[in-house]
């Protein structure tokens, strides 16, 4: 076996080790700000997956888009509204627990299943175009993949508007969450006075 | 358009000679550039440190380091070392996973961007395929290392500073990223080689600040801002958050911000030498001045020759613009953290998109100017 491959060998494995293990950390934590790093962990590692896989591309675009924005709003927001409260309990916790286990089970079943029945080699040795594929990717967006291109920026700019709408309440003449009317000329008016009269 | 030393090459035959299996000779030769770069960027952090000392020194009327060596050129070692033996506190309400966490995280993005700064044709770690992608990339890492030092420290002023290093960093990637867009749409490639390249042509005339004069001036902000240097040092303004993440840091930890912020200073300026300041070509094309002299561009002695110009241009290049950060930092007051995200989202974002369109449209008008 050659070194290269060798090393190969042991990046996948860690790599995947850290995606299993910060996946489950991810949701078996109790603290939501460990979960977020995690989640940035695992991001960061799926990256790694697809650098091994040449596609680096791929991997710098993983890592700008899921690590450097959604992560980062993610844990942005997090501490934003980082109140110390614990949860309240649920009643029916156990049930639901395993309800969800099995609707997960099912589809891990699912997975393996297609992991066992695709064909994954590839026909050729020459369908590895490594650094070209930036180029590749390109034609692709702007050819044959335009429109689920142009869906996608059309949902984002959805999800944008709505964002001003619910963040801005000039625009609308109600509270969303107390139904009150919201006076018009401040923007940033808290909903409670700041300071109470002393007398 | 091969040429130009390639050590590699000649380092991987020298070790055949011995007698090693190429493989070897590779492994052998794989963390050498590594080891080379990372002392390039610690002393360059050194340099930039006794530079600062010094201009805020010259700026203020004072004199400055004078007992530490020549002209206080020691100091900077002397502040490291004392960094070094300094108590690790960690506080004892803080977070002690997250606390040790966030200024590998802040540091280590910084040092890997390094791959792909180019001194010369062959003198760069790897140059790979996605090149100044990598960096856009790796630099929009840092934010969380901040957030999560914020948060660790269990200290309002460090949550507060974290998060303001995360909206402004944030908000400057975006026109960040377009002002560098310009420049790809331009080289049809991302490589930093191919971008220094396509400016090599007419020496000085050819550099692409002429081509992209909004562009540089709005990269320049934005890699101040990114690099958290003074109009923009919001994330730790000292009469408003102490120090900001860093306040609860002491030690080798906060000398890891600190190490972190200089090399992603002499980063930020390397890149902008090498994307608008044609990286590492003398303003004369050195092909024109062999051609003048008769010497033939490929003979050893003119490859060694033009190397070694080219690395003093780089740092040449890029000590001048840490110059222009230092004097800007001790010379201008901090904007309000609503200016700076206006200047950001409001000024900057715009510019940089317009610049985009009309770079995008110059190329189809005129492609033997902006790239065909």
């Amino acid at each position: 076996m050659s070194i290269a491959i060798t090393t190969q060998i042991i990046c996948f494995t860690v790599l995947s080790l850290v995606v299993l293990i910060g996946a489950l950390g991810v949701v078996l934590l109790e603290s939501i700000v460990y979960s977020a790093f995690l989640l940035g962990g695992v991001f960061m590692s799926v990256a790694g997956l697809y650098l091994l896989l040449n596609a680096s591309f791929v991997a710098a675009a993983q890592v700008l888009v899921y690590v450097g924005a959604v992560n980062v709003l993610i844990i942005f927001a997090i501490m934003l509204v980082n109140k110390k409260e614990d949860l309240k309990p649920i009643n029916d916790i156990k049930s639901r627990r395993i309800i969800s286990t099995s609707i997960c089970l099912t589809l891990l079943s699912l997975l393996i299943r297609v992991d066992l029945t695709n064909v994954w080699s590839l026909s050729s040795p020459q369908n590895s175009i490594g650094e070209e594929s930036t180029i590749r990717i390109g034609e692709h967006l702007f050819s044959d993949y335009l429109l689920p291109f142009e869906l996608a920026s059309v949902l984002l700019l959805m999800a944008m508007i709505g964002a001003i709408v619910l963040a801005r309440r000039d625009v609308m003449n109600k509270d969303i969450s107390t139904g009150l009317p919201v006076d018009q000329e401040l923007i940033e008016k808290s909903s409670e006075p700041l300071l109470t009269n002393k007398n | 358009m091969e040429y130009g030393l390639d050590l590699e090459y000649s380092f991987n035959e020298f070790l055949k000679g011995f007698g090693l299996s190429s493989e070897i000779a590779h492994i052998i030769w794989l963390p050498l550039p590594m080891l080379l770069v990372l002392v390039a960027a610690v002393v360059g952090v050194l340099v930039t440190v006794w530079l600062e000392r010094k201009i805020s020194a010259a700026a203020q009327q004072r004199i400055g380091p004078e007992y530490a060596g020549a002209l206080g050129v020691l100091q900077p070692i002397a502040d490291g070392l004392k960094l070094l033996v300094k108590e690790d506190i960690i506080p004892s309400k803080a977070d002690g996973i997250l606390f040790t966490a966030g200024p590998i995280l802040v540091l280590v993005p910084v040092i890997l961007s390094w791959l792909i700064v180019p001194f010369g044709q062959n003198l760069l770690i790897s140059n790979v395929g996605i090149g100044i992608f990598l960096w856009i990339a790796l630099s929009s890492i840092q934010p969380i290392g901040l957030l999560m030092s914020g948060y660790a420290s269990n200290n309002k002023y460090s949550l507060l500073g974290g998060l303001r290093a995360a909206a402004q960093s944030i908000s400057y990637e975006i026109p960040l990223a377009l002002s560098v867009l310009a420049i790809v749409l331009m080289t049809n490639s991302l490589s930093t080689i191919d971008i220094v390249n396509q400016q090599s042509g007419a020496g000085i005339l050819s550099w692409n600040i002429w081509r992209q004069p909004v562009g540089f001036i709005v990269f320049w902000i934005c890699a101040l801002a990114e690099c958290e240097r003074l109009p923009f040092d919001l994330p730790e303004a000292e009469e408003e958050l102490v120090a900001g993440y860093q306040t609860e840091y002491a030690g080798m930890k906060f000398a890891l911000f600190y190490l972190g912020s200089y090399i992603n200073l002499i980063l930020s300026a390397l890149l902008v030498s090498i994307l608008y300041l044609g990286g590492w070509s003398f303003p004369i094309p050195v092909e024109l001045i062999a051609k003048f002299l008769n010497l033939p561009i490929n003979a050893p002695l003119i490859q060694v020759f033009t190397a070694s110009i080219g690395i003093v241009m780089t740092v040449l290049k890029a000590y001048l613009l840490v110059f222009i950060a230092i004097l800007l930092r001790w010379t201008t007051p901090r904007v309000r953290i609503d200016q700076l995200l206006d200047l950001g989202w409001k000024f900057l974002l715009p510019i940089s998109l317009a610049n985009l369109l009309i770079t995008a449209g110059l190329k189809l008008a005129f492609p033997q100017f902006f790239g065909g």
